[in-house]
Order: structure tokens, then sequence, then C-alpha cells
């Protein structure tokens, strides 16, 4: 079994939560909003659903859609923002700029402009990620599982998610280890194709942890 | 004997507690201070009860003091609290004057340095003209997107003065020249209003009560006020009580007001002509009956007109209990519709569900289920704990 120079460093995260003084009322303000707060908030009502969402509710895929469909009821314009993958995007920019360029085209077809409840109102956040190093080090790949199958849910959100998109490790920390450090780079592909858009963190631990399992498995026979 | 954080385990989400340890470990030897004002009474003064002597033994220099002043000084930052919370108060600028001038007394007499000073509320928000060292944080625990304008305008003097401001949720807080930080407010599951009881336990418990355990209980436990609906919680019992034998307790404290007592006598009256009503007023500190109640209960209701973020939702969902809810801003966060109860917005709409539930039982385990879940993913003093951990390091590096 092959053994890491660099042992791996399962990394937890914490997210401070800050409100931005931007809200809307109805779908016209949140194009608008939108178009003006800074990526951090776009990143936190988009990647950072993934954090937050736990698989007892529907998914959305995004906090966007979510307030569109449950408090505006728009639900053909919910359905057009919920399938924007955030994960497809080379930048935060030109997600956002997707995401406004569909409300824009839906408002356009529209002779009025919805609106949520009263005291619905969309609030826009944005956070601060405080990461902490969990766990034992993992130097070889069954060290590396058995750290996976342990760590703390956020662990798999800092590696897989914010790694890649606001860290600029495109391929995630995980496929990139598995890559540089132990030469599996058939291992660490699979990893990298793996889609996390509308799962939550515990499935993609699963996944990872199946394809983990199946290389070992090979790897012993 | 205050429970130590590895005491979590058995309840907290897996990971959670090391995650606690973990930042513990880079903000060790931090010096932390809230100050407040009162040891007693109130969410947000029971979580420092626990969480104060939780970060000691992780190793944080946690200290909590408590500003004091006279009898002018407490109906001062009453009436303030109440014009931020929205209520039209006559306070006059003298009174305005002696709440300022108690603070600046108070700033002399109090050890307020640390790295992080968290200042809970109104009566000793204006320590921070007096600030000398460290970040200032101030904790609004209530909702003030209502505020009076006069008592707005005079509390942003202060507010302005910290270098930050934590709300509960982003709906509660204000236009600011400061950041504003969200940190909603946790249930403790070792305390005595959220620990486990035996079935024996709570028999006895609701028993004493003079709570019959033949029919289904339906509970609304929370101030005899307006606010909190009682009188329409009735009327939306009588509707299901057409249809099904339940029993419904109502069990709070009433204030002293002329309100909450008109109210508090509709619903003895009601109780009065009605042997399945029941009205327990009870003391604030009793803690143990309310856990027996809840536990006890069917279906609790939280049919709240208005009020702040509120955590009795939270309580009963952590006894796996289906909850009725009205729309306030708290309990949308807490009662996710369809998966741990619902949320209504009438007295009809409330009956409907309750009756919804008591004709599709499974509805009852599941969704109490999902509900312990929610609550342990995040509401629980562990979560609290890792946010103010989180505050530590981001503010203080």
């Amino acid at each position: 079994m092959r053994t890491a120079e660099h042992p791996f460093v399962f990394i937890g995260c914490v997210e401070l939560r800050q409100a931005l003084d931007r809200q809307a009322r109805d779908e016209r303000e949140l194009m608008d909003r939108l178009e003006e707060v800074p990526v951090g908030s776009v990143f936190y009502h988009t990647h950072g659903y993934f954090l937050r969402h736990r698989p007892l509710t529907t998914a959305w895929g995004n906090d966007f859609a979510r307030w569109v469909a449950v408090e505006v009821r728009d639900l053909a314009l919910a359905e057009r923002l919920s399938v924007v993958d955030p994960f497809e995007f080379r930048g935060l920019d030109e997600l956002r700029e997707e995401m406004v360029t569909i409300i824009h085209d839906h408002l356009r077809r529209l002779g009025t402009v919805p609106r949520a409840d009263e005291g619905a109102i969309f609030h826009f956040q944005q956070s601060h990620i405080v990461q902490v190093a969990l766990g034992p080090r993992a130097s070889t790949l069954a060290e590396f599982r058995d750290g996976l199958a342990a760590v703390d849910a956020s662990a798999i959100y800092f590696h897989m998610v914010e790694a890649r998109a606001r860290l600029g490790r495109r391929s995630g920390d995980f496929a990139e280890w598995l890559r540089t450090s132990l030469g599996l780079d058939a291992l660490a592909e699979r990893i990298e194709r793996l889609d996390t858009y509308m799962t939550n963190l515990e499935r993609v631990r699963a996944r990872v942890l199946s394809i983990v399992d199946e290389a070992l498995e090979a790897q012993d026979a | 004997m205050t429970p130590q954080v590895d005491d979590y385990r058995q309840v907290a989400p897996p990971g959670a507690v090391d995650i606690v340890l973990k930042l513990a470990e880079r903000v060790r030897g931090r010096r932390f201070l809230h100050v407040s004002g009162g040891r007693f009474g109130g969410g947000p003064a029971e979580v420092l009860g626990t969480a104060v002597p939780m970060l000691n033994a992780l190793g944080i220099d946690t200290r909590w003091e408590i500003i004091g002043g006279d009898p002018a000084f407490y109906a001062a930052a009453r009436a303030l609290h109440g014009a931020l919370e929205g209520a039209e108060r006559a306070i006059t600028d003298e009174a305005l004057a002696h709440w300022a001038e108690m603070n600046r007394i108070n700033a002399k007499k109090l050890d307020l340095r640390a790295d992080l000073v968290l200042v809970h509320d109104v009566p000793p928000a204006a320590l921070v003209a007096d600030r000398a060292e460290g970040r200032w944080l101030w904790r609004c625990h209530f909702d003030a997107s209502r505020a009076h304008r006069r008592g707005w305008s005079f509390m942003r003097r202060f507010v302005d003065q910290y270098d930050a401001a934590v709300f509960s949720l982003p709906e509660f807080g204000r236009r600011l020249g400061v950041p504003q930080y969200v940190i909603h407010p946790s249930i403790d599951p070792l305390s005595d209003k959220n620990r486990e009881l035996s079935a024996r336990e709570v028999a006895a418990i609701v028993g004493g009560l003079g709570v019959a355990p033949d029919k289904p209980l339906l509970l609304q436990v929370g101030p005899f006020t307006r606010g909190h609906d009682p009188v329409g919680v009735v009327n939306a019992y009588r509707l299901v009580k057409k249809h099904h034998e339940v029993r419904l307790v109502l069990a709070g404290t009433a204030g002293d007001d002329a309100d909450s007592r008109e109210i508090l006598a509709d619903l003895r009256e009601a109780a009065a002509h009605d042997d399945d009503v029941l009205v327990l007023e009870l003391p604030p500190e009793a803690h143990v009956q309310i856990n027996a109640l809840q536990r006890a209960a069917t279906i609790v209701l939280h049919k709240t007109v208005r009020e702040g973020f509120g955590l009795a939702a939270a309580e009963a969902m952590w006894k796996a209990k289906p909850v009725v809810g009205g729309v306030g801003a708290g309990l949308v966060q807490q009662i996710i519709p369809d998966v741990t109860g619902y949320r209504v917005h009438s007295v009809e709409g409330a009956a409907f569900r309750i009756r919804h539930l008591l004709n599709n039982p499974e509805l009852i385990a599941r969704f109490g289920t999902a509900g312990r879940e929610h609550i342990r993913r995040g509401f629980l003093i562990t979560r609290h704990l890792t946010d103010y951990l989180a505050l530590l390091i981001h503010l203080t590096g």
C-alpha cells in the first residue's frame, strides 16, 4: 500500500453568517439586488446551500429558487432557477449573470411582478468560513477511508465544495491528494466527476466511500 | 451540576462535539466577556448559564458580568426595550439620560477588559461608550425590525459604536453602520426543560398537575398574552372537539398587565365550562413540569401571532412532537411544513391541521422523528458554542 509523503488533513468548517442590508420583496427586487450584492453572497445562497441543506426538506438547489417556490409560489421561475448547477460555472460572476438573466427573461413574459407574502422577505446574506483541522491525518488510502467515514460532514463540504468553488482548487481536495500524493489517477478522476449537485453531504460522503472501497478491494485482490 | 461538552456527545450530531473542541484549541486562553442585565429569566440567560462554564472548561477565559442599577434604571431599560420591539412607550429624555448615566457608573465598576465583549440586549448596551480594549459586539436577542423611531434613533447612537451586532435572524435587524452577524438561539438538551424523562416520571408529574392521560393531549406552552393567541387556540380546540375526544392544556405565565389578566380570565371562563380545557398557571422555573407536559402531548401548538425567535416549538420538536405553529419568523426556521409540522394563519387552519394529524396518526410519529432530527442539527447548544467560538476566531484573529 502506497504511503503519502504529505498526509491528508481533513478540514471541517463553521459558517459565520452575516446579514447584508439588501432585501427583496418581489422577483424584480430579487433580480436587482442579486446584481449588486458581493459575490460572497452569491456563493452563500448557491454553493453554501449544500452546507445547510438537510435531506428532510425538498431540495431546490439554491436559496433563490427555494424562496421563489415557497414564499412567492412562482413554481415556473423556481424550477428554472433550481436547475442552475453552480458547479458548472467558472466563476461566481458568471453564475450571478445566469441567475439574473433567467429572472429577467421570466419577468419579461409576465404582466405583474410576483411578490412574496407579507413578512416573507428575502434577506441577502454572506458567510465567513472558519476552518478547523479535524481528526487523525491520513497517509494511506485505508487511513483516508477511515478518516472520511468518521469526519464531520462540514469537511465534505469544505473539500468538495468550498475548495473547488471559492478557493480555486478545481479538482477538489480529495481527488487532488489521491492523484498527487498517492498516484491514484483513476480513483481521483472518478471522485472528481461525482455529481455533488442536488444531493446532500452525507450522500456525497457515501458515494466517495463507495468508490474508495472499490479501490481498496482492487488493491487487496 | 453544569454538564461538560463531552456529555453532549450522546445527543449532538456526530462530529459536533469534536468541532467544538478543535475550535476551542484555536482560541485557548482568549478572554471572552459577556455582559447582561441579569442572571435569571429568559432563554439568553439560560444559555449563558450553561455556555460560560463550558467555555471556561474548554480553556477560553470566559466571564459573565451583570450590570446593576436603581429601580429608575430598570424601568428605563424596560421601556426602551419595549420601544425597540415596536411598542408605544412614554420615555422621557431624563429617563434615557439616567439609563446612560447608570451604564457609565457600571463601566467604572466592572472589569470590561477582554478580547471579545458580547453585550446582551438593552440594559448594558451603553457600556460601549466607555469601551477600552478588545472587540465589542451588541447581541440583540429580540426582533428590533419594527422599533419605535425615537427609541431606535437613540439606541443607534450606541449600537454604531460597536464593532458589529448579532441578531437571531436577518429580519430582526435594522440598518446599521456596522456588520450584522446572524446566530440562531438554541436549546440545552440536558437542561431540566429538555432532558430525557422516563414514562413513569412523565405520568407522575403530569398527573400531579391534574392532567389525566385518557385522551390525546393538545398543548400550548407560552405566556397568556395576545401575541401567543391562547384564546385562538381554545377556539381551534373547539372546532377539533366536534370530531375528536381530545384534551387541551394551556400552560404558561400571566403578566401583571391588564391585558394578560383579561386573557387569563377569558381562558378560565372557557375552562369552567369544559372539563377538557385546563389552564395551568406555572411559575417561570417550572422547567420539569413543562418538559413532562411536552412529552405527554400528542400535538403541540405554538400559535403565536408575533414574537421574537421563540424556542417553545424547538423544545417540543426535540421531544419528537409535531408542532402546529403560527407564522412568526422564528417559527419559519423551526417548523418545516409537511415535514415536522404545519404553519397556520388562522384558527380554522390550526383546527384543520390538528384534525389532519389526529386522523393520520402515522404522520404524528413521522413528523416527530423528523422534528427531533431537525433540532439536533440546527438548534442545540453545541451549535451555539460553535457559533461563539467562530465569532472569537473571526474577530480576534
